[in-house]
Order: structure tokens, then sequence, then C-alpha cells
């Protein structure tokens, strides 16, 4: 980039190539980065439902219930995201299909970002798994068995003092999962989910502007990572109140 | 993660068994048998009912994105890791005008995803590349015309932004003891980081670097996306050829969890050369 090829002209051709007008890229820009943001959402969402559920069933199910809390962990942590998209991509819309045409309804197309939400979800499902287990244990046990001793039923123990007591551990690993959600979207620009990352690259591909764009949509990723952090380290020191800080606990 | 002081429990209720206390005294219960025959009967219903005929033909094929997997695999780790100890050091104990930009590195390449950042490499600099007569003249050019190339620069980055920040973390958490008295037995400071702070370092970080190398193999899939021929591309190629879409993709998810096994086992032999004691 040495050379001229950056001249005031070029500079005022990059921004119209990003303004969000049509015929810059801007506007389809946002709306994948929308699309983005709702899946990660959802994906963060269902995986913490799905959390919730594998931890309790790790720690407190019966011996098969944990073997296969165990057997969904391993099997989802240890295979790249990408196979297990696709696979339950094709295999979930394949079987759904399959059910519906069992049952006498037609098919249906499952829309992408259904789609996209529910196999991302299941694949933070499995992180979450493993960090609200360790929440949950992180929490002093006396507290729990104090809550027993009450009488409470487990979904009044869980809601009053499982869950706000793990939190504070918890939230480190969750602030992990949640960037990780964000930048995971990006793989369904594999399976043709115009995301992010493949509206980026099909503008990229249509003005040959690569740098540009691609840059642009990182800059919009750092954004969404950098805004993030502001906020769950706020979310982390409210979740914390009362507690002594990080650095005297040491 | 916060490291908070665990409580004992009191073994009053069978709640705080974990899997650890009551699965070491009997490794096969009943009910664990029958998930593992359930778990064979799977295995042995997928082998017969399923279509597996195209195996032969892609023998080849899947032997060699197996090597082009494993061989990106290890030379992104090695080549990652070697950059990230000076960007570790840089944030743990360097000036501000090296811990700036590398903690700037490690936050971008951290804050952006992979596949992004391999994308514009491999377009980016693919495009630019061509119109400089120099390097297309240059002997590199027939290396830069591939996409490996591009796959191996964008994970070494990668890896090394991720591992740079457990470098930083496994660098300042050496206890400053151990520094002061390798500088009062006279050692230099280079002697002082190859013989005590780099050694300690790496311990600290091993199981860390563990599960940073099976996040690694788990992106490595992503160069398929970039033309470069791995492990996952033999399955995208089986499905365009046979329109077998299940049969290749179970096939590699239970080829990467053995590869997954194999680095836990190799990360643990590893580990256990480092004589520890438990605090």
């Amino acid at each position: 980039m040495a050379d001229a090829s950056i001249a005031p002209a070029a500079i005022a051709g990059m921004f119209d190539l990003l303004s969000p007008s049509p015929p810059g890229w801007g506007g389809n820009l946002l709306r994948g980065l929308l699309n983005s943001l709702q899946i990660a959402f959802g994906a963060f969402g269902m995986g913490l439902l799905i959390g919730t559920v594998g931890a309790y069933g790790k720690l407190y199910g019966g011996p098969v219930v944990r073997d296969i809390a165990a057997i969904y962990t391993t099997i989802v942590r240890a295979v790249p995201e990408l196979v297990l998209i696709l696979l339950l991509y094709y295999a979930g819309t394949d079987l759904i299909n399959r059910i519906l045409e069992g049952i006498g309804y037609q098919r249906v197309d499952i829309s992408g970002l259904v789609a996209g939400i529910v196999v991302l979800g299941f694949v933070q499902g499995a992180y979450a798994t493993e960090v609200l287990r360790g929440a949950i244990k992180a929490i002093p046990q006396g507290e729990i068995e104090a809550a027993r001793a009450y009488g409470m039923s487990p979904t009044l123990m869980m809601r009053r003092i499982t869950l706000p007591a793990m939190l504070p551990h918890a939230l480190p690993g969750l602030a992990n999962l949640w960037l990780i959600s964000t930048k995971d979207t990006a793989l369904l620009a594999v399976v043709g989910f115009s995301e992010l990352t493949l509206v980026t690259r099909q503008a990229a591909g249509t003005t040959k502007a690569y740098f540009l764009f691609f840059i642009a949509a990182g800059a919009l990723y750092l954004l969404i990572t950098l805004f993030s952090n502001v906020i769950l380290a706020k979310v982390e020191k409210w979740a914390r109140r009362g507690m002594p800080s990080v650095k005297e606990a040491r | 993660m916060v490291e908070t002081p665990l409580e004992t429990p009191i073994e009053t209720f069978p709640i705080h068994k974990d899997s650890y206390t009551s699965g070491q005294t009997r490794k096969f219960p009943p009910h664990r048998i029958v998930l593992i025959l359930i778990g064979l009967a799977l295995i042995a219903s997928a082998v017969f009912f399923m279509r597996w005929n195209w195996l032969p033909d892609y023998g080849d094929l899947i032997l060699h994105g197996l090597w082009r997997t494993l061989w990106i695999l290890v030379v992104t780790v090695i080549l990652g890791f070697l950059l990230a100890v000076p960007l570790g050091l840089a944030q743990a104990a360097g000036p501000a005008i090296l811990a700036v930009p590398a903690r700037i590195f490690c936050t971008i390449i951290r804050g952006t995803p992979l596949l992004l950042q391999l994308w514009l490499l491999y377009y980016g600099l693919g495009s630019l590349f061509p119109q400089y007569p120099w390097i297309r003249s240059s002997e590199l050019w027939p290396y830069l015309r591939q996409a490996w190339p591009y796959a191996v620069l964008a994970l070494t980055l990668s890896y090394a932004g991720y591992e740079g920040e457990v470098m930083r973390g496994a660098f300042a958490g050496v206890p400053k003891g151990q520094l002061e008295s390798a500088r009062a037995f006279g050692m230099r400071r280079f002697t002082i980081f190859r013989r005590i702070w780099l050694p300690q370092a790496i311990h600290r970080a091993l199981p860390t670097l563990a599960g940073e190398a099976v996040l690694q193999l788990k992106s490595t899939p992503l160069v398929a996306t970039i033309t470069v021929v791995d492990l996952y591309s033999v399955a995208s190629r089986v499905r365009q050829d046979t329109f077998i879409t299940y049969e290749p993709l179970l096939l590699l998810a239970a080829g990467y969890l053995v590869i997954t096994g194999i680095i836990v086992f190799l990360f643990r032999r590893l580990e256990k050369l480092i004589p520890s004691k438990l605090g």
C-alpha cells in the first residue's frame, strides 16, 4: 500500500462503498450484523437453558442422567463446531421434515435463523453445562444445606439460593461464552445463512474491495466484543457486590 | 477464572458426591454397561444400515486430508506458541511501547471471528499481491499462489493471540521470589528467563495449552473454506460427488473425537513429566 493507490478520491470512494443507502453496502452489513446478533442472543439464551439443566443433571441427577450429560458435553466439545453445525443443520431439518411427512403434514422450510439458533445453542449448551457445574460447586455447600433444612422445594431453592449464589462464580465463564457465541455466528456463513461474515464476503466479492469490507466487518465484531466487555464488567461488579474483590481475595 | 476457596462439604447427604468419587470405585456399574451396549448397537447399526461403499474410493483422499489437518495443527500450534511467548512477556513485563501493541494485537485477534481473519488474509492479501510485479517475479510467488500459506498464517496468528493472553497470565503468575533469588544467584536476565521464568510459566499454562490445542484442532476445518484440502473438505467432496450427507460427516466427527483424545492424552503425559506438588 506504499504507492499512491490511496488518494483522497479513493478514500471518498471507500466511504461511498460503505454508505448505508443502496449503492453502498453499509446497509447490507448492518442487516447482517443484526442477524448475527439475533443468533448470538438466541444461541446464548438456549445455551444457558441447556447448561442449567445439564449442570443440575451432572450434579444431582441419577447415574444414567450423569453419564448421558457427560457424553453430551464430551462429544460436543471435542468435535469442531463446523462439523456439528453441518450435521445438525442437515440432519435436523431433514429429520423434522421426515417426521412431518410421516404424520401427514407438508414439508416446512425451517428458517436459517431458527436452525442457526438451535444448532449454536446446542453447542453452547455443552460449554455452559461445564461452566455452571463448576459455579454451583463453588457455592459454599452449607448455604444449600441450610436451604434444604428450611424445607425449600427444589425450584424455590434454585431460584432463591443456587442461581443467585453461583452467578458471581459463573459470570467470567459465561462472559467468555457470550463472546464465543458472537464469533461462532460467523460459522453459519458456511451453511449459507446471510449473517455478517457472509454478507461481507458477498460485498467484497462484488466490489473487489476485499480489505475494506473485511476490515469494516472486523471492526463491527470488535465493537460488539468491546461493548460487551464493558457491560459484562458492570454485571460482574453487580453480581459480586458485597463479596471481597478478586485482588483482596488473593 | 476466579479461584474461590471451596468450603469442605460435610458428608451428610450424598448430594456432594460428584462422578469422580462414585465413579472411581466401580468403573462399570450396570447402567454404564447398558449405555455402552446401546452405544455399540448404534455404531453397529450405523455400520450395517448406512452406505459406506464410497469409503474405498476416497481412502487415499481421507489419509491425505488427515495428514494435512495434523500437519497444519502441529505447525500452527508450534509457531503460534513461539509467537505467544514474546506477546505474553511484553504484556506481563514489557515497557508500554511493547505492551500496548501486544495487547492491541491480542484484543483484535480475540475479538473477531477466525473465519473473518482467514478470509481477510486469503482474499485480501491474495487480491493485493498480484498487483505488484516484484512479488509475482519473486521466488515466493509459487507458494503465495496456493491457499495453505494463508491458512497457516491465519491459524498461527489466531493461536498466538489467544495463547499470548494465557502466557501473560502465566508469566505474571510466577512468584516474584523465584526471579529475585535467580538474580541473587547472579544469573543474567536471559538466563533467568530461560532457566526460571519460562519453564515455570509453561508449567502453569500447560492445562490451558492443552485446551487451546483442542480448540485449534476444532478451528482447522475452517481452512476448507479457502480451498485447502483437509480432513473436513474430504467430507464435503464426498457429499458433492455422491450426495451422501450423513455418513462422511459422522465419520469426520468420530475422526476429530479420536484426534482430540490423542491430544488430551499427549498433554497429560507432558504434564506428568513435570513433577509438581499440590499445595
